[in-house]
Parts: structure tokens; sequence; C-alpha cells
């Protein structure tokens, strides 16, 4: 048999350990700056050291103690360096560590770290890839279509306000919990949505943006196996990246979820998300509160996934899930969704007068001028679908949705 | 040990004041007084207070510019805008998190939002491990 080669070890380690050693680093010093120099030095060490003496036995404590010796190695230089430095060394931070939970992984609190409230989202976005995620400036910058410099003054600004505000390093009061949690799940999501509906760019799927949110996920529940929202977001987010060898056609036009070819979708990742939700629908049968809006979305999206085919799907119960959605977040974008599922239960003019009533707060996005076209299409009403596709293609920001737009519109019979 | 942080809680509220000072009636801006004196109370009690203070308008500032050989003085604020600083607590807090927390409740006291700004402090470096 064949062991992995080093290069597999390296990227198997950075995948597993890098967010574990930036967290201990970061509790051990105090200093996110710190940990994350150290880090990166320590990975760049075993990618020189490994070819030549082998793959240590334990490469996540090899690590672990080779960025701590880094670490340590660089605050005895800045000391040395920089008078002001030795007099701030006086200053000892000897408070005892704050009392934490028995198995309390310090990931977690990195994780809520980085998505503090009181850092801008597009701050607690690049936090969490450049800390968690282990993806270099370089590597986020191209993700969000930014300059290199742009991205690294972002993640800079971000430490120095997290050290001069002086931003806790653990995880929130039980009190707290629920809504800074939620904030969490927004980044990963976010990041998630980015590379899956990217809205600007020529790739209409980001691979590594979503690779990067689903890496998230799983960590989040490595560390909070019990939550329910958690577990939605994974599922939800599994279902949607197995659908995405059929998401968009060889001539990179968008396929809408009626035409994908279903034989494609990755069932490995269907059946994971199908684990999760059977877990949930157990959990909330046992008393377990109601479930929140990542969980009604992965249900939804289970509800897609079981289906032969689009004609085949339970649209009735697809239906009876938005109006769930609906009580806990009574968007129009719910409702745009929901008034789409009417329409395959009760008829494209049901549908379509739900969708009417939207005009007002939808008018600028493109998705509700897309399903108003398709419905218009689908009522023989041509001239009114042709007008709402221009202003679905007017609006759309993804080529491989415009792509399909047009094709869509320049099929109406004249 | 490190010192406690320091963070600056400023109110900040329009150019434009009446009888009532920024607020809509007599009655309300007494309500406000009380409110916002029982906030204080309650840093004073719980270890928070270390100054507070309310400003008089911006109109009444004088902008001084001692860097010549002679200090230039400017009737007003040193900014021109809409809005002014008109009050102030500087607080003692754990963390960010405790210093969100007090604003919070000032802001519901004094019926304006409030900025929370750190103040600078040492950089607390720990004791590094024997080699």
């Amino acid at each position: 048999m064949i062991g992995p080669t080093v290069e597999q070890a390296i990227t198997r380690a950075h995948h597993k350990e890098w967010a574990r050693v930036v967290a201990f680093l970061a509790r051990r010093f105090g200093d996110l700056d710190i940990a994350e120099e150290a880090t990166a030095e320590a990975f760049a060490a075993a990618a020189e050291r490994w070819p030549r003496h082998g793959v240590p036995p334990n490469p996540g404590g090899w690590l672990a103690t080779t960025a701590t010796r880094k670490a340590i190695d660089w605050l005895r230089r800045e000391s040395q360096r920089d008078a002001r430095h030795q007099a701030a060394r006086i200053v000892y931070d000897d408070t005892p560590p704050e009392p934490t939970g028995p198995v309390e992984d310090d990931r977690l609190r990195l994780v809520f770290t980085c998505c503090h409230p009181a850092l801008a989202m597009e701050a607690r976005v690049a936090l969490t890839l450049r800390l968690l995620g282990g993806l270099s400036v370089p590597e986020i910058a191209r993700a969000f279509l930014l300059q290199e410099t742009t991205m690294a003054r972002r993640i800079t600004r971000a430490k120095a306000k997290i050290k001069a505000a002086h931003i806790p390093y653990r995880v929130p009061s039980a009190d707290d919990l629920r809504e800074r949690l939620a904030g969490v799940l927004a980044v990963v999501y976010l990041v998630f949505n980015e590379g899956y509906l990217a809205g600007e760019g020529d790739d209409p799927v980001r691979v590594d943006l979503t690779d990067e949110a689903i890496h998230l996920g799983r960590l989040l529940r490595t560390l909070l196996p019990d939550d329910g929202e958690v577990a939605g977001l994974l599922a939800l987010m599994l279902f949607t990246d197995a659908r995405r060898p059929a998401r968009v056609s060889r001539t990179g036009e968008l396929v809408t979820l009626g035409e994908q070819d279903r034989g494609v979708w990755d069932r490995t990742l269907i059946a994971e998300g199908n684990a999760l939700v059977r877990e949930r629908i157990e959990a909330v049968a046992a008393g377990g509160g109601p479930p929140g809006r990542y969980q009604l979305q992965a249900a939804i999206n289970a509800v897609h996934t079981a289906a032969p085919s689009a004609r085949d799907t339970n649209w009735s119960a697809i239906v009876a899930l938005y109006d769930h959605m609906a009580l806990i977040d009574p968007s129009p974008i719910v409702w745009l969704n929901r008034a789409v599922a009417v329409a395959e239960v009760d008829g494209c003019g049901v549908g379509l007068t739900e969708i009417d009533r939207l005009g007002d707060v939808l008018g600028g996005y493109h998705a509700f001028h897309a399903a108003r076209a398709d419905l218009l299409r689908r009522l023989g009403r041509g001239d009114e679908s042709r007008a709402a596709y221009d202003r679905a293609i007017g609006l759309a920001g993804n080529p491989a949705e415009r792509a399909y737009l047009t094709r869509r519109r320049d099929q109406l019979a004249d | 040990m490190s010192p406690v942080p320091r963070y600056l809680l400023s109110v900040h509220g329009p150019a434009e004041r009446t009888e009532s000072g920024t607020h809509p009636s007599q009655e309300a801006m007494l309500r406000v007084f009380a409110d916002t004196g029982a906030f204080n109370g309650r840093l004073r009690r719980d270890g928070h207070f270390v100054f507070a203070g309310g400003l008089e308008p911006a109109t009444t500032a004088t902008t001084v510019d001692g860097q010549g050989e002679r200090p230039a003085f400017t009737d007003g604020p040193y900014l021109e805008t809409q809005e002014y600083l008109g009050g102030f607590w500087v607080v003692e807090a754990a963390d960010l998190d405790v210093a969100l927390a007090l604003a919070a409740e000032g802001s519901k006291a004094c019926r304006c939002a409030v900025e929370a700004r750190p103040f600078r402090t040492e950089v607390p470096v720990r004791e590094l491990p024997e080699p």
C-alpha cells in the first residue's frame, strides 16, 4: 500500500489543524496577530521539513509546538528590538484563565471573536476565512474580487479593533448565545452564497468559497453538535452543493432546478444532508423546540432532492414549509418563493396574483421578474413575459443567469 | 494585572436646541434627565463610573490653534456638522461586550445613539514561558 504523499499530508493537516493551532495560540498569547503569523510560519516550516524528514506521527502536535516556538521567538525578537515592548513586558497579564466548560474548544472562542457584532460584516467574513478557514490573503482577495492590499488592510484593521477595543476571546453566555450564533451562521452562509450565487466576475460558481463554507459548517457542527440551526445550515449547504454539477450547462448557462439533470447530483452529499434533516425532525418531534430558518430551508431542499423530477415534487409540503418560514421570517423573498410553489399547487394564475402583490418591495430584484416572466410565459401572455424577462436580465449580475434568462426570452413565440 | 479598559461613551445629538433642549417637550426632557440620572447611579454602584458630563451647545465652543507663535481663536466647534457631541460618559468595563451593554442602557436612558470608543491602553504582553 502506498501512503499519502507528503503534499497530501500537508494539505490535510492544513484543513484539519489550521483553526485549532490559531485558536490555541490566540488563547495562549492573547494576540490574534501573533497567532496568525506563527501558525503561518509553522505551516511554512512543515512544507520545508516534512518532504525531507518525513511527516511526523502527530502532525497536529508538531504544528502546535512549532507555532508556539515561533510565537515565543517572535515576542523575544520584538522585545529586544523595541524598547517600548521591553517596557510593556512589565505589564504582565497574570489573570488566571477564565473558567470555561470542561470540553470547550478554543476554536469556538475564535469563531465568536471573528464574528463579533461590533465588526462590520465584511470584516467578519474576511477574518473568519483567514483565521478559521486558513485561506491566504490573496485567496480571500481573489474570492471577493478585491485588491490584495485592500483585503490585507481590512483584516489588519479588524484585528487592530479586536485588540484596541478589547473584544473578548470567549464563548458568549447562555443568554446571548442564540443571537450571537445566528450572527456566526449568517457569516458562514454569506460565504457559501458568495460562492454559489457569485454575483459578479466570470465564474458562475466559486468552488473555493462554497467548499470553505461547508468546511466551516462542519467545524461548527463538531463544536456545537446539539444545535439545530448549525445542523440545518450544514444540511442546507450540502443539498445546495450536491446540485452544483447540474447547475451550470456546458455552454455556461444557469440550469434551473426544474431542468437539471438529477442523475448528476451528488448522492453522498444528499445522503449526509438527509441524515441531518432526519435528526432534526426527530429532535423537534421529541420536543426540542421549533425549527429555525436554516432547518426549514434544509427541509425544503430535502423535499426537492427527494423528487425524481420537478413535476413529481411534493409541492404542497414545500408550501407548508414556506408557511412556517413566513412565521419566523416574513420577508418578501420568502413570500416570493412561497408564491412560486403555490403556482405549482394551485396553478400559474394563483401564483402570479401572489407574486404581483410583492411588486412594490421586490421591483428591483431580478428573481422577482424572472419568476413573473416564467408564469406569464406558461399562461401564454407572451408580450408581458418578454417585458418581465427584459427587466430580469437587466437586473441579474451573474453571467450564467443572464444567459439562461436571455435564452428563455428568445424562445418566446412572436 | 493589566488595567481595566476604559471607554468613552459619547452622545451625539442635533445642533438645534429649543427651550426643552433637544427634546419634544419639557416633560420629556425631565423624564430623560431622571432616566439618565438613574443610569449614572447604576454606573457608580457597579464600579463602572469614571466621569460623565453634559455639554453646552456647540455654538458655545471656541476652537483654539496653539501651534503658531500666538494662539488663534475661532468662534464655534472644530467640525461644522449637523450633529454635535452633547455629552459623554467615561466608563471602566472588563471588555467590549460589557461596554456595549452599558452603551445600550445609556442610549435608552438619554434617547440618543451612543458611540463606544476604547481609550488607548498599554498592551499587556503575557509572561514569556521559559524556553
